[in-house]
C-alpha cells in the first residue's frame, strides 16, 4: 500500500451520448471505497463539459467510461482540451469497449492506461495510486 | 364408476384419503431425515450455492415444499389464466418462438444488407438497433453526434433513411421490432410513413416499438423528454395504434436493461411489471378502455446465467401480470391478461476473454428462454464484448436457436418443468419477492416519484456493486476471467470495424434531404406539432405530417421539446 497523505481526486465521466453507466458507477464506488475523492459528472457530457469540470474541481485524474465505440474521437478531444486549459498534468485514463490497438494509439497521444472488460477494479485503483505516488515524488 | 354416479366422496372415503396422504408425507419426512443426516455428514465444496441474484438455493426440493400449494390454481393450463404454463394453449407445437436478432450499424443501406443476410439464414423477424445519436433524438449531422454516427447501430435521421432501411423488405410480410425509447414516437411515424410509401397501410403492420420510457429513467438512460410528457406520448401511441395499427405492439415493457444495469432477477421482474401497471394506469386515467389497448402490451426480459431462476422468472411474470390485470385493473378480455414476451440472452454475462466460450453461455441461456416459454428470442454473438457482431458470429448465434428448436427436443411438450419441486418453489419465491418490491415502490410514492428520488437507480447500483464484489473476491466464478484464465492472455478474434466514412455519407445525405424538401411544408408541419403538444390532442397524426414532409428527427424532437422540455437526471453513484 503506497503511503500518501494527500487524497487523490478523480473525476469519473461519461462522455458522449451513451447512457450505460453501470461500469462508471461501479468504478466510482470502488474508487470512493479505496479512499479517493470522487466526483461523478453524470451522463451525456461533452468533452468541453468534462474538461471544464476537471479544471473547476482541480482533479488529479479524469477517468472516462466509453462503451459506444466513439473513444477515438472522445479521448483525444478531452486530452486536447485539458492541455489547452493548462491541465496537462492530469492523468486521463478510463475503460470500456476499447480494442487493444486503439488503446495503444491513444497511449501514444498521451492518454493513460485503459481498462477493458473483465478487469478487476483493483487494477485501475492500483494504477492510479502508483501514478499519483510517482507524481508526488517528482 | 362414472363421474355421474359418484361425484361426491363419502366422509369415510375423505378420511381415508387424508390418512393416506398423511402417511405418504410422514414416509417422505422420514426419508428426508435420513437424507439430511447423510447430507450433513458429507463434506461440501467451498462454493456459493446461490443464484447470481443472491438467492440461496437449498440442496434439495421435495413434495414437502409443495405440500400446501394448489397447483391447479397456481398453474392453470397453458393459454389459460393465470398463464404460468404459457400464454398459448399450444405454444411451440403450433409456432416456435420468433428468431429475432437485433441488428444495425453504419447506414441504412449497410443494415438493409445485413437484414437480407439474416432473413436468408432463417431469421423470422427483424429487430432494429439504432445508433446513439438516433436513440437520443439527434440527427447524424448534429454537433453532439460527432464520432458516434453509425458506430453502435444504424443512423436514421429522416424518412428517407427509414425507407432505405427496408428497401426490398415488404413491411406487410415481415414483422419489425424497433429498439427506441426517448424519440420512439418519431421513429414509429417514420416507419409508418415508410410503409405507406411501399403501399402498406398501418393496419397491416406487425411489429413492436420498445417505447418504454420508465425503464430508461431507471436503467438505460436513453431519454429525451421528462416523465409526464413522455408518458402522454406513450398513451397517445396506445390510442392511435388500437384503432389504426391493431396488429402492432406499441410498447415492449422491458426488464432486460434493468437487469443489465445490475438488478437481481426479482428486481427485474418487479420493476418491469410495476412499470407495466403504471402504463395501464396512465392509459385508463386518460379514459381508454383497458381491453382496448392491453392485449397489445408486450414484454421483454433478460435471460441471465442462472438457468432455473430465469425459467421461474418468466413463469412468475405471466402469473403476476395475469392476476394484476384481471383482479386489480378489471380487464375482461383474456388477451389483456396474457403476457407475451421477447427475450434476449444476457449481454452482461459475455466475456472478452476466451470469447468462444460465449457461444456456450448463450446456448444455455437460450435453452432457459425456451423452457420459460418465450415468444421471441435474440441470442447474442460471441464477439459482442468487443464490437458489433461479424456475419460469422451472428450466424452461429442464429444456429444456436435453430439447434435448440430442431435438435434438442425441449419444444416437444409444453412447459416441461411444471411440477418440478424446485422450479415451482422458485416461481412462487420470485412472485413473493416481486410483490414485496411492489410494496416498497408504493412506500416511496410510486414509479415516477421513485425515479425522481433516484430510488430505482440506487437499488440497481447496489445490486451491481454486490455482484462486482462477489466476482472480485473470487466467490462468484466467471470462467476465463477470474478462474480458468489460461487462454485469456490475448484477445484474438476478428471483429467488425465500422467504415469511418459513414458519418460523412450521412451528412451528405442529410444535406440532400434538406435541399429537396418543401421548406414551407416543413415549417408548417413542425409548427402544427408544437401547437398540438401544447394541447391534449393526439400527437401521432401531427408527427406523421412532419415525417411525410421530410422533417428530420432532430427537427421533430425540437418542435416537441419546445413545449415538453428536456429531462435532467438526478446524479449520484
Amino acid at each position: 500500500m503506497i503511503d500518501t497523505d494527500k487524497k487523490v481526486r478523480v473525476l469519473v465521466a461519461k462522455p458522449g451520448l451513451d447512457g450505460h453507466d453501470r461500469g462508471a458507477k461501479v468504478i466510482a464506488s470502488a474508487f470512493r471505497d479505496a479512499g479517493f475523492e470522487v466526483i461523478y459528472t453524470g451522463l451525456h457530457q461533452t468533452p468541453e463539459m468534462i474538461a471544464t469540470a476537471a479544471v473547476q474541481e482541480d482533479v488529479d485524474v479524469v477517468a472516462m467510461s466509453v462503451l459506444s465505440g466513439a473513444h477515438m474521437t472522445l479521448f483525444p478531444r478531452v486530452k486536447k482540451l485539458l492541455d489547452e486549459a493548462g491541465a496537462e498534468g492530469v492523468l486521463l485514463t478510463g475503460g470500456g469497449i476499447i480494442p487493444e490497438d486503439d488503446a495503444r494509439a491513444l497511449e501514444e497521444q498521451g492518454v493513460g492506461k485503459l481498462f477493458g472488460p473483465g478487469t478487476p477494479t483493483t487494477a485501475a485503483i492500483g494504477y492510479i495510486r502508483e501514478w499519483f505516488a510517482a507524481k508526488e515524488r517528482a | 364408476m362414472s363421474t355421474m354416479e359418484r361425484d361426491v366422496l363419502t366422509k369415510a372415503e375423505l378420511d381415508a384419503l387424508v390418512r393416506e396422504r398423511r402417511e405418504e408425507l410422514a414416509e417422505l419426512e422420514a426419508l428426508l431425515e435420513a437424507w439430511q443426516e447423510a447430507y450433513d455428514a458429507t463434506p461440501k465444496r467451498d462454493a456459493l450455492f446461490s443464484t447470481i441474484s443472491g438467492r440461496e438455493v437449498k440442496p434439495l426440493y421435495t413434495g414437502i415444499d409443495r405440500a400446501g400449494a394448489d397447483e391447479a390454481e397456481a398453474l392453470g393450463a397453458p393459454g389459460f389464466y393465470p398463464f404460468t404454463r404459457g400464454p398459448y394453449a399450444t405454444m411451440y407445437r403450433t409456432r416456435l418462438w420468433t428468431k429475432r436478432q437485433f441488428a444495425g450499424f453504419a447506414t441504412a443501406e449497410d443494415t438493409n444488407a445485413r437484414y437480407k443476410y439474416l432473413l436468408d439464414h432463417g431469421q423470422t423477424g427483424l429487430s432494429v438497433a439504432f445508433d446513439f445519436p438516433t436513440l437520443m433524438g439527434y440527427d447524424s449531422d448534429h454537433p453532439r453526434s460527432l464520432g458516434e454516427v453509425g458506430v453502435c447501430g444504424v443512423a436514421i435521421s429522416s424518412l428517407a433513411d427509414m425507407e432505405a432501411l427496408f428497401d426490398g423488405i415488404p413491411l406487410d410480410e415481415v414483422s419489425v421490432s424497433m429498439t427506441i425509447n426517448g424519440p420512439a414516437i418519431i421513429l414509429f411515424c417514420f416507419y409508418v410513413a415508410a410503409a405507406e410509401k411501399q403501399g402498406v397501410s398501418a393496419e397491416a403492420l406487425r411489429g413492436t416499438v420498445q417505447n418504454d420510457i420508465l425503464k430508461e429513467y431507471q436503467a438505460q438512460h436513453a431519454w429525451v423528454f421528462p416523465p409526464e410528457p413522455a408518458l402522454r406520448c406513450i398513451v397517445d401511441m396506445f390510442d392511435w395504434c388500437s384503432t389504426n395499427a391493431p396488429k402492432y405492439n406499441p410498447i415492449s415493457i422491458s426488464g432486460y436493461h434493468i437487469r443489465e444495469a445490475g438488478a437481481t432477477a426479482a428486481q427485474e421482474l418487479a420493476f418491469t411489471l410495476r412499470n407495466g401497471f403504471e402504463y395501464v394506469e396512465r392509459a385508463v386515467a386518460r379514459g381508454l378502455d383497458v381491453d382496448a389497448f392491453a392485449p397489445r402490451l408486450s414484454f421483454f426480459f433478460d435471460v441471465h446465467n442462472d438457468f432455473f431462476e430465469e425459467i421461474a422468472k418468466l413463469r412468475a411474470a405471466r402469473r403476476i401480470w395475469a392476476r394484476g390485470m384481471r383482479e386489480r385493473y378489471g380487464a375482461k378480455d383474456p388477451d389483456s391478461w396474457r403476457l407475451r414476451s421477447h427475450a434476449q440472452t444476457a449481454g452482461v454475462t459475455l466475456t472478452a476473454q476466451q470469447a468462444e466460450n460465449n457461444i456456450v453461455r448463450v446456448a444455455y441461456q437460450a435453452m432457459a428462454a425456451a423452457l420459460g416459454g418465450t415468444q421471441s428470442l435474440h441470442t447474442n454473438s460471441m464477439d459482442e464484448t468487443l464490437a458489433l457482431p461479424t456475419e460469422k458470429a451472428v450466424r452461429i448465434a442464429l444456429r444456436t436457436q435453430q439447434i435448440l428448436a430442431f435438435e434438442s427436443g425441449v419444444v416437444n411438450t409444453i412447459d416441461p418443468l411444471a411440477g418440478s419441486y424446485f422450479v415451482e418453489s422458485l416461481t412462487d419465491e420470485l412472485e413473493r419477492d416481486a410483490l414485496e418490491i411492489f410494496d416498497a415502490i408504493d412506500a416511496v410514492g410510486g414509479v415516477v416519484p421513485g425515479i425522481e428520488q433516484g430510488w430505482f437507480q440506487q437499488q440497481i447500483a447496489a445490486s451491481a456493486m454486490r455482484q462486482q464484489r462477489e466476482i472480485e473476491s473470487g466467490e462468484r466464478i466467471v470462467v476465463g476471467v477470474n478462474h480458468f484464465a489460461e487462454g485469456s492472455e490475448t484477445i484474438e478474434i476478428d471483429t467488425l470495424k465500422i467504415d469511418p466514412t459513414v458519418e460523412k455519407r450521412q451528412v451528405v445525405r442529410m444535406a440532400e434531404v434538406r435541399s429537396r424538401r418543401d421548406a414551407a411544408e416543413v415549417r408548417r408541419s413542425l409548427a402544427g406539432l408544437t401547437e398540438t403538444c401544447r394541447g391534449d390532442a393526439n400527437v401521432v397524426p401531427k408527427i406523421l405530417d412532419c415525417a411525410r414532409a421530410e422533417c428530420t428527427l432532430y427537427e421533430i424532437r425540437h418542435a416537441m421539446e419546445e413545449v415538453f422540455g428536456a429531462y435532467k437526471e438526478p446524479v449520484f453513484f
